[in-house]
């Protein structure tokens, strides 16, 4: 079992959750979040008062899935988030120690899906 | 580059302008002080004295029409992204601010001014013989200024309307010159053909009494062009973009409904029997379409929606502006009724089959509601209402029916060519549309460089 994190462009989330859709990847979890990384930040003036905000907003993906999902749940996040441009975001994959779903109490890969 | 022309356009708009009316009136007095005084002096034989109570609600008029503009601001604020809120905060305010001064330097000379032409002329530039005595012709009881201050409302929430066709996508720059460039050579010509001496839909008898042709279907129209023209919002196709606050939509529209008292009420232009007719229709008919809207949406969509309810309470307000002074109560409950309908299936139907991107609707509502209210003027208009108006074909006159069909049809003809050059005028020297990754990360930031929200502290 895998837990997929993905940080996007907020205006890929559609594109990716229809990607995700196209390979029956229906259960995400999403987050607006801040952060940066090499993108440039964006000036903002108050009365007057220069503030380098150098905190994006984007959104972060939180996907858990089995080995076999893997590969093309990343296929589909790549697809439908990347634009060649600075800023298109991350993917970091993390092993999943266990998962369980709270309704029948099911373990493992099972309670995934 | 384009900043330093844009700039140069808003110079030779403005501030030339200014700097020559200053300099005619200046030394067309002689030495006097200010221009203010200058132009007073001019209207020595006062024709009438004004009524206090005609001033006094007036002026109350005249502040309530103001408001409906910050009104419109949070009625479309609430229907847009977080990301692009101040911007259509801040186009809203900018009409505000820019048209007040448009409308004293030669915007109410060009509309009101007496004359037969095109425009209503020179006369009154920079307020000129503009005084506070009465000016018979338009207002024989209150203030020649308050006439003036009153008509300047009108001038500003007009353009503020289109705002919501093209919002989320308008570069600002763009958006201020077309807003000088619309009230000038759209707004001033309809509303003078409408409304002032010698314009020539008043003498044929055009009614509307406080806009319906000039305000809403003069905007409406402006606005379908536009959401034509600069193309789809990015995220629009195929699913709805969805408004961030809509508890801000529905503050603004109980200001509009509030403001808009003034705006029909205050159209009588005094304290008298016709304000009350107004004020009264005014209200049963936003009160019938907002509920009319909200049985449609129960009835199609399985639940009644605020939103929904708020939309039809607005176009029932568009749609009774230009019949206020003409039309009985029950009558203001039809028009409440067909209004929403109509502009549901405008928003519900024509829109989706068309596939244009009018945003926040302004067309489906403003343009829609707007044509049914000049109708509707000419079915139910009854003298027995207002012996200075006329019968509608609902009480044995079809003329006065065909009158408001050719009156509806100049206003959507002319509205729609001349929004469209200099739609394209502007297209052609600064680009309208902003670029894609700015309307990505929102107008807020890139057009303004402030955000409204904050994410963290």
């Amino acid at each position: 079992m895998k837990l997929i994190i993905a940080i996007i462009q907020p205006d890929r989330l559609e594109s990716v959750k229809q990607e995700l859709y196209k390979e029956d990847v229906n259960l995400i979890t999403v987050n607006e979040v801040l952060g940066h990384g090499r993108q440039m930040g964006l000036t903002e003036v108050y009365r007057g008062v220069k503030e380098m905000g150098n905190l994006l907003r984007k959104i972060r993906l939180e996907i858990a899935v089995n080995e076999d999902f893997l590969e093309r749940t990343i296929k589909a996040i790549i697809k439908g988030a990347q634009t060649g441009e600075t800023g298109d975001g991350k993917i970091f994959i993390l092993d999943l120690v266990e998962c369980i779903r709270i309704r029948t109490e099911e373990r493992g890969g099972e309670a995934i899906g | 580059m384009k900043r330093f022309l844009a700039l140069l356009v808003l110079f030779a708009l403005f501030v030339i302008p200014a700097g020559l009316v200053y300099a005619q009136v200046e030394t067309g007095q002689g030495a006097a002080p200010a221009p203010a005084q200058a132009t007073q002096a001019t209207q020595a034989e006062p024709a009438a004295k004004a009524d206090t109570g005609d001033t006094a609600w007036l002026i109350v008029a005249t502040a309530l029409v103001m408001l409906m503009t910050p009104g419109l601001a949070f009625f479309y604020g609430g229907m847009v992204g977080k990301k692009n809120v101040l911007g259509v905060l801040m186009q809203c305010f900018t009409i505000l601010c820019v048209i007040s001064i448009q409308w004293v330097l030669y915007g109410y000379s060009l509309s009101f001014g007496p004359g037969k032409g095109f425009w209503g002329g020179f006369e009154w530039v920079g307020l000129k013989g503009v005084g506070l005595a009465p000016y018979a012709d338009y207002a024989a009881t209150i203030p020649h200024q308050l006439f003036m201050v009153f008509q300047m409302m009108f001038a500003v929430i007009t353009p503020a309307l289109i705002i919501g066709a093209f919002a989320e996508r308008m570069k600002f720059s763009a958006f201020l010159v077309f807003t000088i460039l619309w009230a000038t050579f759209v707004y001033d010509p309809v509303c003078h053909w409408v409304w002032g001496i010698g314009g020539w839909l008043r003498e044929m008898g055009a009614l509307d009494f406080a806009g319906g042709t000039v305000v809403h279907i003069n905007a409406g129209i402006a606005a379908f062009m536009t959401a034509i023209f600069i193309g789809k919002r990015k995220g629009s196709n195929g699913h709805a973009i969805l408004p961030h606050n809509l508890p801000f939509t529905i503050l603004g529209t109980a200001l509009l409904w509030f403001g808009w008292f003034g705006f029909n009420a205050g159209s009588s232009l005094g304290a008298n029997d016709i304000a009350v007719n107004a004020f009264v229709v005014t209200n049963t008919a936003a009160a019938a379409a907002g509920l009319t809207w909200a049985l449609i949406d129960w009835i199609f969509n399985k639940k009644p929606t605020m939103l929904g309810m708020a939309t039809g309470a607005v176009g029932g307000l568009v749609a009774i502006t230009p019949a206020a002074g003409f039309v009985s109560a029950l009558s203001a409950i039809l028009i409440g009724v067909f209004v929403s309908i109509f502009c549901y299936f405008a928003v519900a139907w024509i829109k989706p089959k068309f596939g244009y991107d009018d945003a926040l609707d302004v067309f489906g509502v403003h343009c829609v509601g707007g044509i049914w209210g000049a109708l509707a003027t000419g079915l139910f208009a009854s003298k027995a209402v207002n012996p200075a108006g006329a019968d509608g074909l609902f009480f044995g006159n079809p003329k006065q029916f065909l009158v408001q069909v050719i009156a509806t049809a100049v206003t959507v003809g002319y509205s729609f060519v001349a929004s469209f050059i200099i739609y394209k005028v502007i297209d052609l020297v600064i680009k309208v549309r902003v670029p894609e990754k700015d309307e990505i990360v929102g107008l807020d930031l890139t057009q303004h460089h402030e955000k409204a929200y904050t994410i963290l502290e």
